[in-house]
């Protein structure tokens, strides 16, 4: 059983806040935020790892990023991933879900077979959760979105339990499909240090425009049917008014507004 | 003629009435549509959808597209993208709009590919451009980028519910519902085999008077603890930001915010919240904002109109007694 995941390199959702859109620019001010594995991607890696030892999957990762996207490669590859792709190149700069999603439907069918692919549901900096269901549409195979648990993954048609509204969605699927995984499905491993020391041998094989094979005027900006057309810095302010005293009369003056609203 | 095409919402069905969130984007179609000089319409899938249909028309649809069949009456992926990209080619919509609800969530993505076009994810504001392009307005960075799909059309958003307005009924008005055939498709991939509901625990906090989010601030699982104690003192909805609910403290049901629930509540209490514009743009309209920050220069401070600079591990035991003693002396009088 093959098995895909793909990973993202996000910026530490810890420091994103230091991510500011610059009020004279208009544009943003990355500030050397490292990047990290996008959590979600953790639990999308989990599920793909025991697969593996449960059943002998082999597990490939694939991420489209920068350069240093290839840590965080690396990093799957030392949890257990027995192979690593980056997708790195210009002309994927700039790309929207649409144009992510048809870069990496492209990088996978590179990959060779498949029969399993899997997602996180979302991402914690774009969080469309567009790109999953897309590589889906694009490769052909059925999708789920926001799968917390596997029923039953015996036979071609496996069956699992997705949120829904006040509940869940019990669904049958057949593979090749492609998940994408919410933080219920499992708890992600932490590295270890003797996965460390065997993934030093494993390379990680870097893929471009070119050895993808797909035409630019699909790829990155000029493949994005959307674009930021503007950013601006507004916010939703108010006039404060700060309450003043010891902590037992700002709480004496909290009850008494509170009081006047009608709440109490 | 108008040289566009007609503004769809695509309508959601629960408890035999429309989804609050499909009625809230018509009036939203409705307003773009006029502004466009074209209908407003919408279409609607699943079984029995007699009440959701009328809420449609009483909330501004010009044309209803309807496939109400047993066939449809669970959301299936493969027929719903099949016959909304059927009716999308056929009738050239410039808009699509759709709820950012579980169905909306996958469907969406899932249409936009297939019809090659753009799609913009939980906005929180809508509007024409000067050349009339759809600005989708999302929140990001402290605050706002609008996105466009400048060439592909239909241009398609998701939005959460209570970004927009509930729009007044008017049971007069008259529409027409065009019947949409079921196609055949061979077996499916994926087959939705039954929605199980669970009993949820807390209130709705869409409908909450009061709500009380707590953020990282609150710093562990006892003070979290206290955020909580304050909620059930104020009989208040306990909400909460995206770092709770990383922290395990919290239910993702129970985030407030862009990729999470929209609120109103009359009263909202941020306690350890900054302020960050993808939770605020979540309490959209609260009469009375209140924040709990131990950092008097924090931007929640800006965002709010009563400020506590505590630290709320300190702050929430006092507030709570203190509500405490006053409705026992409230008790008392009567
Ligand atoms: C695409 C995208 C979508 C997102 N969607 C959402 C969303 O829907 N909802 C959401 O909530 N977030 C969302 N986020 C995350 C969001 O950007 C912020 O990171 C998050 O809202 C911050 O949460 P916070 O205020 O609890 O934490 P922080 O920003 O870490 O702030 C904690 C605050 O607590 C204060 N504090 C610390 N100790 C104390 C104390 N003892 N007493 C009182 N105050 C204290 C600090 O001064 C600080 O102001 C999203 C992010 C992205 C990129
Ligand atoms: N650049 C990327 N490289 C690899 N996987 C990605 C990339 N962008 C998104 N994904 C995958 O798609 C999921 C959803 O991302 P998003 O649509 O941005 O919320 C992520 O959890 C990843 O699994």
């Amino acid at each position: 059983m093959n098995v895909i995941v793909c990973v993202k390199a996000v910026p530490d959702p810890k420091e994103i806040c230091k991510i500011r859109i610059d009020p004279a620019t208009k544009t943003l001010l990355r500030c050397d935020v490292p990047l990290v594995i996008n959590p979600l991607d953790k639990n999308a890696l989990e599920a793909a790892l025991l697969l593996k030892e449960g059943r002998g999957a082999s597990v490939t990762v694939i991420s489209m990023g920068p350069p240093p996207a290839e840590t965080i490669v690396k990093e799957c590859m030392a949890l257990g991933a027995d192979r690593g792709i980056l997708l790195s190149d210009r002309a994927f700069g700039g790309a929207d879900a649409f144009a992510t999603a048809y870069t990496l439907a492209g990088a996978i069918v590179k990959a060779g077979e498949y029969d399993l692919i899997l997602c996180g549901m979302a991402s914690s900096d774009g969080a469309t959760e567009w790109v999953g269901p897309q590589i889906a549409t694009f490769l052909g195979i059925p999708a789920v979105t926001m799968v917390r648990k596997f029923e039953s993954q015996e036979g071609a048609a496996w069956r699992v339990l997705a949120d829904w509204q006040n509940g869940y969605r019990r669904v049958e699927v057949r593979l090749p499909a492609l998940l994408t995984i919410t933080r219920d499905l499992n708890r992600p491993r932490a590295l270890s240090f003797s996965g460390i020391l065997k993934s030093r041998k494993k390379t990680i094989e870097q893929w471009g425009r070119e050895f993808l094979d797909l035409p630019s005027e699909a790829l990155g900006a000029k493949g994005s049917p959307t674009i930021v057309s503007e950013m601006s810095t507004v916010r939703n302010r108010r006039d404060v008014k700060m309450l003043r005293g010891t902590i037992e009369e700002k709480a004496d003056q909290l009850v008494g507004l509170l009081a006047e609203s009608g709440v109490l | 003629m108008s040289s566009f095409g007609p503004v769809w919402v695509i309508a959601e069905q629960s408890e035999c009435a429309a989804e609050i969130v499909s009625l809230q984007l018509v009036g939203k179609a409705r307003q773009l549509a006029e502004q466009l000089g074209v209908n407003c319409e919408s279409v609607l899938l699943g079984s029995n959808l007699g009440g959701a249909v009328r809420d449609l028309l009483a909330s501004g649809a010009d044309r209803v597209y309807l496939a109400d069949d047993p066939r449809l009456e669970l959301y299936q992926p493969a027929l719903y993208s099949e016959i909304i990209c059927m009716l999308a080619e056929k009738w050239k919509p410039e808009i699509i709009l759709m709820g950012s609800t579980f169905m909306g969530r996958e469907l969406a993505p899932l249409v936009a590919a297939r019809l090659r076009t753009g799609l913009a994810a939980h906005c929180t504001g809508l509007r024409l451009d000067r050349d009339n392009r759809l600005e989708q307005l999302i929140p990001a960075y402290g605050g706002l980028m609008s996105i466009v799909c400048p060439e592909k059309r239909p241009q398609m958003a998701t939005v959460a519910r209570g970004v927009f307005a509930t729009p007044a009924r008017d049971a007069q008005r008259k529409g027409e519902i065009v019947a949409v055939p079921v196609p055949e498709m061979g077996e499916p991939t994926v087959r939705t085999l039954e929605i199980v509901r669970e009993p949820v625990s807390d209130g709705q906090l869409e409908d909450a008077r009061v709500i009380v989010s707590g953020g990282a601030g609150a710093g562990s699982a006892e003070g979290w603890e206290a955020v909580r104690e304050l909620c059930r003192e104020l009989g208040a909805g306990l909400a909460c930001t995206r770092p709770a609910v990383d922290a395990g403290w919290a239910p993702l049901e129970s985030m407030i915010g862009q990729s999470g629930k929209m609120v109103s509540p009359e009263v909202y209490i941020g306690v350890g919240v900054s302020g960050e514009q993808q939770h605020m743009v979540g309490v959209v309209g609260a009469k009375l904002m209140i924040a709990v920050n131990n950092d008097p220069k924090s931007p929640v401070f800006e965002q709010v109109d009563l400020g506590v600079a505590e630290d709320c591990r300190e702050f929430l035991p006092v507030l709570a007694s203190k509500i405490r003693a006053y409705r026992e002396s409230r008790k008392a009088c009567v």
